[in-house]
Order: structure tokens, then C-alpha cells, then sequence
């Protein structure tokens, strides 16, 4: 873990010291913000760990607790959000298990995450799963989806 | 010797239906069909941008000596019928092309930014140059002075494409002045209005012309570093502007000594991390320092004391788009489309409920019914079109009645919402309208970035208003109180995203009180959308047992033996409303 947190502070001095940048590096390298990573930049750069928080706290694409395995993305953009995506979104969740406030699995499989707005608002509602886009989205093709990921998991599990 | 060209459709709704696998399976197709080298060498096959209407992709054009068919929803086990009948045999699979109504959505469309976005490889910095790029670079830089190039902005009336329609050659000449230095350009890539995707695809499609106007407006402004500050969450559009960036600086277009006419001109890109009121220029320039993105009170205006402080030009994508084709066509040829204050071409991102959903590009002015009906198609389903909802969370939707209108920066204004940056989206008498006013205020209270309480606490309020009236609980003094509270916000917000946070609940109000009226005195959604005001219930006449709904029942509200009429347990259901979209033979009723 030091010797990516040096790397990734070498990189904060090339780029103007900005934090921005060195959370999302930091998330890149680790799926979230560790807090150790947090007071170990503070010490090292003598910025107050309340810098960073309140930049990582600010941008709704940080994340303080680790993700889940797979990712799941729902749009809830104007365009999807006429378009039925509420119910996507619930029907999604009943399905993950994930009760009213959660968005990761207790397994760690699964994280659901809300964005604003992907802008492919043509091909409207989209869930992204695992980086992989999924216009026209219907309750039944997503937990069609889910249950090959489940599936998959356990595979590997046993 | 045939020359045959294949463009397939590989923005982000081409390759979410499958571009990649299509632009594969050609390739594959023609190299195992046993041509001859020759012919394979003459097979050109390019991804190209979004052409706007990805409704209907995968979308691939098929050239032959000229002469170009289109085709539509293509999936990879079609591509082996359009290889042997098309390709070699030379006559077009007809069923599959597209139908009457794709010409129809690009005939009325002047496409300016968006005609190379369909039809050029992205990825390539010469496919860009065949067609004329990188021109206006030259001129700019070989023949003309700084002062040339914003006069030649400035006659041309282009006006910033992100929202609020400021003159960009006045911005620009305002930057030029300031002594301090250095100066830094930036273009906003941060396009966070949700139902907006004009700059994702303009990106996508055709970097290099966002680059160009980038070069262009900083020679003009004396600037020598900019950045591009773009949402994470288009993860394509940043990939093809990396690559486009590395292909001009290795071309000598970006880098030390452009075309070595000794100006330098060094472009960055910064990855915005996801906060709507970043597309605000102060907060924008707080976060590319990396900090918490919050705005600041103007002025000192940003072309004074912007980025570090130092004189800054911030633009849309869309805006700096447009610069090499005025810089190559000329002042004139851009003002002669559009309006007397709004001039030259728009691109719009229609969608919501229209049958052809997708990006058109028109020239300012241009009625809103021409752009439903002959461009889009028409409403989903031939419904009843309800309003059209423009500029995002900052803008407001307009009646049917009032689908006359213009659409340029003052006529939207008149009519209570705003041109914005671009989203259009149709909503039919499905859609509550109510309904609409709380999804934008539910967003702009999670995007307010808290600083000042008019905003903070303003937005919030008008939130939990609407979400009593959507419950059936609101009361009779609700509508005044939304609306002096909304003024309120209006006044006293310290930046743009507070300032236009009600608009969306002024307009509805406005334009649809009756439907608000319906919520509160009647407990009752017109629309049938709220669903704590709606009730389920099975008719007993048309129901089968199929069984479909009990399955989909979340809550086990539903009880019937098979091939008998089931019924729904009231206090049980939770008004999901999966049973209303399982069933087959609308035996479900909602009201």
C-alpha cells in the first residue's frame, strides 16, 4: 500500500498539487478512498486530512467504503427518467436484495450507484453494467443479466 | 475494381447495440469470403460518430462507387446476407435499409457540427483533414492576427453554446485586454444537464474540431495553456479525445511552435468527478484546482481573475466546435442561418417520448412543431403530446399550445424556459407534470453545492412541497407558497444553478395548474403517475389466471387460484405497478 501511495503522491507534485486528481488516482488503484490513504497524504504533504475529505464528500463519484465486485450503474437522467426508470431502478434493487439507503451487497457483490445523466439518452432507460451499456433497459433483460452474474460468482466461489 | 466503403455507427448507442461486434463481423465476413486481395484492399471499413439518430442503430452505410445505402438496426448474423447480396452481388438488401422516416429526420436538419460527426473516423487525425480540418489552424495562424480572428467571431454573432448565450467574440476580446498573464483556456466538457448528450457525441464523433476551436480561440486570447474539463462518466468521449490530443501533438498541431510559426499552445485534460454545478465557470475553475467545486460571486468576472486567478476564457464544447468551420466559411456564412439575435445552427438532443429520439442540428429559430413533428416523427405511440420540457433542470417546459414558437435564445426566454444547453425532451399525456417539477427540484437539491442558503435550503423546501403534493397531501396555500418561494431562490442564489432551480416548478404552475390543482384538492394524478394517489385493482372479466401477475408481485398482494380471476389484497399492495406491465390482456386497472 506505501509504495502506491508514494507513487501516487510523486504523481500530485507533477500535476499542481491537485487533489482532485490524486483521489481519483487513488480510487483507480483501490475501488475507494482508504482513510489510511487519507492521513498518510496529509502527514507526508502537511495538508490538513480535512482537505481531502471535503473534496472527496463534494463529488458524488468518490466513495469512502469499498465497492462491490460488479458494478451497476442506473441512469437516472430527465430522458430515462420519463421513461420508467423509477421502477427499474426499485425492481433492480428487490432483486440485489438491498434494502432502502444501501447501494453495496453484504457479499460485496453488487454495488448500485445512480448517476445524474450518462447522455445516451436515446436508447433510454439505460442501466450499465460493468461498464457495459444497456439501452432500452427492461426489468426481466437486467435481472437476466444480474442472475448470469450471480451465477458466475458462485462458480468461482466454489 | 468496386470501391466500396462501410461507415458503422460506433458512438455510444452504436456500440450499446452492438457496433463493435458489426464492424468485427464485416471484417471477418469479407476476409473469409475468398475475394481476391484486391477487392479486401478496396473494402474501407471505418467506425464513425453519432449521426444522431440512435434509435435506430446499429446503423451502417454501405458504399459502392458512390452510391450509399443505409441500413438499420443491424445485428452481426445479418452482416453475411448484406456481404454476399450487397458487397459482391450489388444489390442493396431492401428490407433492411432505412425506412422513409430516417430521410425525413435528416432533410429539415442543417447539419454543420454533426454532418463530419457521422461520417468520419474519430480515431484518425487524417480523416479529419480529408475533409477540410485543421484549415481554418492554418489560416489562423499563418495569415491573420489575433485581433482578425475576434473580429471574425465577433461578426459571425456565435453566442456560447453551454446556456446562457453569451457572445463568445465579446468574451474572448474581454480576455485579450486584461494585461496579466498568463491566460488559460478552457472548454467545458462537464455536460451535466441530464437529457443533454449534444457535446458527448460532438466529442465522440469529431474531437479534433473541439481541439481546432481550442487553438484557434487561444492564438486569439494570447493563452498558451488550456484544459479540457470532462464528465468521468463518458468514458468514451474521453478516450477519443486522449488520442485525438496525442495525434495533434505528434501532427505539430498542439504542442511547442505550432506549424512552426512559433506558437505554442499545450492542451490538458482534467476528469470532472461528478457535481451538476461544476458546469457553473467559477465552480468549474475551483475544481480543475482541485478543490471543492463551489462558485464564487461575480465579478470580478472569470475573463479577468478566472482560473489561478488569471485571465480566462471558458467555452461549451459546442461553441469551440463551431470555430474552425466560421474561421473557414466565413462570418456571413454562419449569421446567414438563424435569427436576428441567435445566429447560426444548434444542436438539440430530442428525447423523451418521440419516435425518433436523437440529436438534430437546426438552424436557430426554427419552430419547435418542425422539430417534433417533421424531424422527430411525431410522439411515441401517436399519443397526445403534453409539453416539451427544454434546458434541463434550469429550463421549463412548454405547452403544447405554444409549439409555434421559435426556438432561439429570446423566444424560449418569452415563454418562461431557455434554450440551455441543448436537451429537448417530449413529453405525452402520460407523463404528470407534477411529477416532472420534483424530479428537477429533487436534482438541483442534490446538486446544490450548499454555499448559500437561498439555494441550499430554497431548493429543498420547493422539494418537500411538491413531494407532499404528489402524496396527496398538499394544501390549498401550497401553489402561492411554491411560487413566492420560487421567486426567492430566484433573487437571492448566489450562481446560475439556484438562480434557474425553480423555473422548471414556475412553468409547470403556470401552464399546468389544473393538474396541480387535481393533486391537492382531488387526490387525484391525471396522469396516472403518482402512486400514492393511485389505486390497482384486476377486472374480473378480463383476467385469465395466468398466474403473470401474482408471480411479478412483489409484495404477495396478489391471490387467485389458476384460470381464475385473481385479485389484488389492497392493504398489501405497494403500488409497484408490475402487475399493470406484466399483464397481457389489460386486466389490470390503475386510476
Amino acid at each position: 500500500m506505501k509504495d502506491k501511495y508514494e507513487e501516487l503522491i510523486s504523481n500530485f507534485k507533477e500535476n499542481e498539487g491537485n487533489i482532485v486528481t490524486l483521489l481519483q488516482e487513488t480510487q483507480e488503484a483501490f475501488g475507494y478512498i482508504p482513510e489510511e490513504a487519507v492521513f498518510y497524504y496529509s502527514e507526508v504533504l502537511d495538508i490538513p486530512a480535512s482537505s481531502f475529505y471535503g473534496v472527496a464528500t463534494f463529488y458524488a463519484q468518490f466513495y469512502l467504503k469499498p465497492r462491490g465486485k460488479n458494478i451497476i450503474t442506473a441512469c437516472c437522467g430527465t430522458a430515462c427518467h420519463v421513461k420508467g426508470s423509477d421502477r427499474l431502478i426499485n425492481n433492480l434493487k428487490r432483486e440485489l436484495g438491498l434494502a432502502e439507503g444501501e447501494t453495496t451487497t453484504k457479499d460485496l457483490n453488487f454495488t448500485l450507484e445512480q448517476v445524474a445523466c450518462v447522455g445516451a439518452c436515446s436508447i433510454a432507460p439505460v442501466i450499465i453494467i460493468n461498464k457495459k451499456v444497456h439501452g432500452k433497459a427492461s426489468s426481466d433483460r437486467i435481472a437476466k443479466e444480474i442472475k448470469t452474474l450471480k451465477s458466475s460468482n458462485t462458480k468461482q466461489s466454489n | 475494381m468496386k470501391q466500396v466503403t462501410i461507415h458503422v455507427c460506433m458512438g455510444t448507442g452504436g456500440i450499446s447495440a452492438g457496433g463493435t461486434e458489426v464492424l468485427e463481423t464485416f471484417k471477418e465476413t469479407i476476409s473469409q469470403k475468398g475475394l481476391t486481395a484486391e477487392f479486401a484492399k478496396n473494402c474501407l471499413m471505418h467506425k464513425v460518430g453519432c449521426r444522431g439518430l440512435c434509435a435506430k442503430d446499429v446503423l451502417v452505410d454501405v458504399s459502392i462507387d458512390g452510391q450509399t445505402t443505409t441500413y438499420q438496426f443491424i445485428k452481426p448474423e445479418m452482416v453475411e446476407r448484406i456481404v454476399e447480396e450487397h458487397i459482391i452481388g450489388g444489390a442493396p438488401v431492401v428490407e433492411w435499409a432505412v425506412s422513409e422516416d430516417y430521410h425525413r429526420f435528416h432533410s429539415k436538419q442543417v447539419k454543420v457540427l454533426l454532418k463530419d460527426c457521422g461520417s468520419i473516423d474519430p480515431e484518425d487525425i487524417d480523416s479529419y483533414i480529408a475533409v477540410g480540418g485543421y484549415e481554418a489552424t492554418k489560416k489562423v495562424l499563418t495569415t491573420m492576427s489575433p485581433e482578425d480572428v475576434i473580429k471574425v467571431i465577433e461578426d459571425s454573432g456565435l453566442r456560447g453554446r453551454g446556456g446562457a448565450g453569451f457572445p463568445t467574440g465579446y468574451k474572448w476580446k474581454q480576455c485579450r485586454k486584461d494585461p496579466n498573464e498568463p491566460r488559460y483556456i478552457i472548454c467545458n466538457a462537464d455536460e451535466g444537464d441530464p437529457g443533454a448528450f449534444m457535446d458527448r457525441a460532438i466529442i465522440e464523433g469529431n474531437p479534433h474540431s473541439v481541439l481546432e476551436g481550442m487553438i484557434i480561440g487561444a492564438y486569439a486570447i494570447g493563452s498558451h495553456k488550456g484544459y479540457v474539463y470532462i464528465r468521468a462518466e463518458y468514458p468514451l468521449a474521453v478516450e477519443r479525445l486522449r488520442k485525438a490530443i496525442a495525434q495533434a501533438e505528434e501532427a505539430g498541431y498542439l504542442g511547442s511552435n505550432i506549424l512552426g510559426t512559433g506558437f505554442d499552445f499545450h492542451l490538458k485534460i482534467n476528469l470532472g468527478a461528478g457535481a451538476f454545478v461544476c458546469g457553473e465557470s467559477t465552480a468549474l475553475m475551483q475544481s480543475i484546482e482541485g478543490k471543492r467545486g463551489m462558485p464564487r460571486p461575480t465579478p470580478p468576472r472569470s475573463v479577468n481573475k478566472g482560473l489561478f486567478a488569471k485571465p480566462t476564457v471558458l467555452n461549451n464544447v459546442e461553441t469551440f466546435s463551431n470555430v474552425p468551420y466560421i474561421i473557414r466559411r466565413g462570418a456571413e456564412w454562419f449569421a446567414s442561418y438563424g435569427t436576428e439575435k441567435s445566429k447560426g445552427t444548434k444542436v438539440f438532443a430530442l428525447t423523451g417520448k418521440i419516435k425518433n429520439a436523437g440529436l438534430v442540428e437546426v438552424p436557430m429559430g426554427i419552430s419547435l412543431r418542425e422539430i417534433i413533428y417533421d424531424i422527430g416523427g411525431g410522439v411515441e405511440g401517436d399519443k397526445r403530446l403534453k409539453a416539451v420540457q427544454t434546458g434541463g433542470p434550469s429550463g421549463g417546459c412548454i405547452p403544447e399550445e405554444l409549439i409555434d414558437i421559435g426556438v432561439d435564445f429570446e423566444s424560449l426566454a418569452k415563454v418562461g424556459s431557455i434554450v440551455g444547453s441543448g436537451g429537448m425532451i417530449v413529453l405525452d399525456e402520460d407523463n404528470c407534470m407534477v411529477n416532472v417539477a420534483k424530479y428537477f427540484l429533487e436534482f438541483t437539491k442534490n446538486e446544490s453545492c450548499g454555499k448559500c442558503v437561498p439555494c441550499r435550503i430554497g431548493t429543498k423546501r420547493l422539494y418537500e412541497i411538491l413531494e407532499r403534493i404528489v402524496k396527496g397531501q398538499g394544501k390549498e396555500s401550497d401553489l402561492d407558497l411554491l411560487e413566492t418561494l420560487s421567486h426567492t431562490v430566484i433573487k437571492a442564489s448566489l450562481c446560475g444553478l439556484g438562480q434557474s432551480a425553480p423555473n422548471p416548478v414556475l412553468s409547470t404552475i403556470k401552464y399546468f395548474r389544473e393538474e396541480y390543482e387535481a393533486h391537492i384538492r382531488d387526490k387525484r394524478c391525471p396522469a396516472k403517475v403518482c402512486k400514492d394517489l393511485l389505486t390497482f385493482t384486476i377486472i374480473s372479466d378480463r383476467c385469465t389466471g395466468c398466474g403473470a401477475c401474482l408471480r411479478a408481485c412483489p409484495s404477495k398482494a396478489i391471490t387467485g387460484e389458476k384460470k381464475k380471476p385473481h385479485v389484488i389484497e389492497q392493504s398489501l399492495c405497494i403500488k409497484c405497478g408490475s402487475c399493470f406491465d406484466v399483464c397481457k390482456f389489460k386486466a389490470v386497472y390503475k386510476e
